[in-house]
């Protein structure tokens, strides 16, 4: 009996979390299927070009326009919905006030919304007709079909991903740590900035980074409100769209590649950035 | 520094956890807050330090007004039973923190921070961890950590909530020995709320029981221990073996017999006889006051124990007795019970 257990027992070490093989496999299988694939097409349409015309079309003054207006703004918008953001979880987690549960529902309209309806509303009301574009449009300010419209678009569209990803931390950060800043003499806002603000750091960060990748590859409501410029206010996701309804499917996927590893390369910075900041708190 | 708590009341909605309270706290003094949970111990404490206002009442420090002024102005110590010690922070910035937020005059420059965090943290004894993260630290680490960290602001009052409360038992008792010893060496006035007696008589100068809001009994350890107050307190601090009785004309009963005891000042009517288990001797049933029968018998370290079964006026009830190894007992056998010291009570309800 033992002669035959002893090299079972080896062959297959003992886990509390049986299931390693049957689910590592699903995993990959359909990672591959889902997301590897298609990238792996984007790569294989890509490389029909030579890299001379590659570069020559990502080098384009419309293409380098485009992708600066994209990751640009989708920048700027994540910062706004960083800051922003924060005020309206802080008012969520630490006030009790009527209709709480209403503002907290509000905050996800904008996941469940069509886009295209998103951007057609905000066109309606930035629109110097519209609601707020009539009250901004004395003062010489125009929303609509400017850079600044797409920068409403994508700040409507990344508000829910800073909201829910920092609410549950900020809830539960312990209120004792406030306490204990205060009876050491810290004022209220040192205890904000020198407490608080680093405990939630790392979740700020990560919704910041959810926000900046949707405010990058967001079409539907940008395209409305835009006014599509060439030069001025066209974004990179519209033209790889135009590229393709002019049948220049490898110009497209070009720009695909070259939105696809920028993407890449600052979520990875962000990432770094989080796991930096993690590891001050945790085990170093 | 003195503290004066006058007539402090404090209402959670429905619940009262502080009924009237009044305690005098002595300049140097390290005192205990002793009681059950929900006895209201750690909201005085909170009190005290600013993060809770009283309904009524008045709290001061050194006969000055302390309740118009906030925690970061009232100069108190805090230490909380799960540390809360900044994560992000290491062990040094942790305890230079309260140097760090200080504005104005009160300002220290770098070098005089350092010193102090150097000498606070060998005064702790965890000099060597000043580079780590709390994260890397024992539980008993952290918590000298916090009272450092505590320490560092000079407070005129030190509190402290269950310090050692998630501390291993071990761990404890050398933590408080040597919090003990740190008083000693540095008096600031001290406030530690336990819900552990072995902890209160251990440490404190003087213990303050409380129980539902109110205080039962204010004493040193000793006299808490040996003369408690009420029947709560005789409970709470130390077993006790609870017998039934009733005093009339200064005598007890039981079921109309005399026992022979004296009623120590009680007045006529039901009342409950405490003792600690070992004041309570095995003897002749003929001859002890109480009889009845042993229920079980069980080995409790040193000595045994036996639930004896008593007949009293409510019924049977069940006293737990201490019982030598020599003694030879059994189970089913008829015992009686002497208690050579005890205190009498008016039964409650």
């Amino acid at each position: 009996m033992s002669n035959l257990a002893l090299p079972l027992a080896r062959r297959r070490p003992k886990s509390v979390l049986p299931g390693f093989g049957l689910t590592l496999g699903l995993t990959l299988t359909w990672l591959s299927l889902i997301v590897l694939l298609p990238m792996v097409g984007l790569f294989a349409k890509t490389s029909e070009l030579t890299f001379s015309r590659f570069l020559a079309i990502v080098t384009a003054e419309r293409t380098v326009h485009a992708l600066q207006v994209s990751f640009g703004l989708s920048l700027a918008a994540a910062a706004v919905n960083a800051v922003l953001g924060l005020i309206v979880v802080w008012v969520l987690v630490r006030y009790e006030f009527p209709f709480r549960r209403v503002v907290d529902a509000i905050v996800d309209i904008p996941f469940a919304l069509p886009t295209a309806v998103a951007g057609i509303a905000l066109t309606a009301i930035y629109a110097e007709n519209g609601w707020v574009g009539s009250l901004l449009a004395p003062l010489g300010i125009q929303v609509a079909f400017t850079p600044l419209g797409i920068m409403v678009a994508l700040v409507f569209i990344g508000l829910p991903f800073v909201v829910r990803t920092v609410q549950p931390v900020l809830a539960d950060l312990n209120q004792e740590l406030e306490e204990a800043s205060a009876s050491l003499g810290a004022s209220r806002w040192q205890t904000l900035w020198r407490v608080v603000l680093p405990s939630i750091g790392p979740s700020l960060v990560t919704g910041f980074a959810l926000a900046f990748a949707r405010g990058v590859g967001e079409y539907g409501s940008v395209i409305f409100i835009a006014g599509n410029l060439p030069g001025v206010s066209e974004i990179a996701p519209l033209l790889i769209v135009i590229r393709l309804e002019e049948f220049r499917y490898a110009d497209a996927t070009a720009i695909a590649v070259v939105m696809l590893l920028a993407s890449f390369a600052l979520l990875a910075i962000i990432n770094g950035l989080q796991r930096w900041s993690e590891r001050r708190g945790r085990a170093g | 520094m003195s503290i004066d708590i006058v007539g402090v009341t404090k209402q959670f909605k429905t619940f009262t956890a502080l009924d009237n309270v009044s305690l005098q706290i002595n300049s140097g003094e390290l005192v205990a807050l002793l009681g059950p949970s929900g006895s209201g111990k750690t909201t005085l404490l909170r009190i005290i330090a600013g993060l809770d206002w009283p309904d009524q009442g008045e709290v001061r420090f050194d006969g000055e007004d302390a309740l118009s002024r906030s925690v970061r102005e009232r100069n108190v110590g805090f230490v909380f039973q799960h540390y809360a010690l900044f994560r992000h922070l290491t062990v040094f910035e942790n305890v230079a923190f309260g140097l760090r937020v200080r504005r104005g005059p009160a300002k220290l420059p770098e070098a005089s921070i350092r010193a102090r965090v150097n000498e606070l943290l060998s005064l702790v004894q965890i000099d060597w961890l000043s580079d780590r993260y709390p994260a890397q630290l024992s539980g008993g680490q952290r918590q000298r950590v916090a009272l450092a960290r505590a320490l560092a602001i000079s407070p005129k009052v030190l509190l402290l909530d269950e310090p050692f409360g998630a501390l291993d038992a071990k761990v404890r008792k050398e933590l408080r020995r040597w919090l003990r010893h740190l008083h000693e060496e540095m008096p600031v006035t001290s406030v530690l709320v336990t819900h552990d007696q072995e902890e209160a008589l251990e440490v404190s100068d003087r213990i303050v029981v409380m129980g539902r809001g109110k205080i039962e009994q204010v004493g040193a350890p000793v006299d808490v221990y040996q003369n408690p107050a009420t029947a709560f307190v005789h409970d709470f601090i130390g077993e006790t073996v609870r017998l039934p009785g009733e005093a009339r004309g200064g005598s007890l009963f039981l079921k109309g017999q005399p026992l022979g005891l004296d009623a120590q000042g009680v007045g006529d009517g039901p009342a409950q006889i405490l003792a600690r288990p070992h004041e309570v001797e095995l003897a002749p049933p003929e001859n002890a006051p109480f009889a009845g029968k042993v229920l079980a018998l069980r080995v409790f370290g040193p000595n045994r124990r036996a639930d004896v079964e008593i007949a009293s006026d409510q019924g049977m009830m069940v006293v737990e007795a201490s019982v030598p190894l020599d003694r030879d007992i059994s189970v089913g056998a008829r015992v009686g019970l002497l208690p050579h010291r005890y205190r009498v009570f008016a039964a409650t309800a």
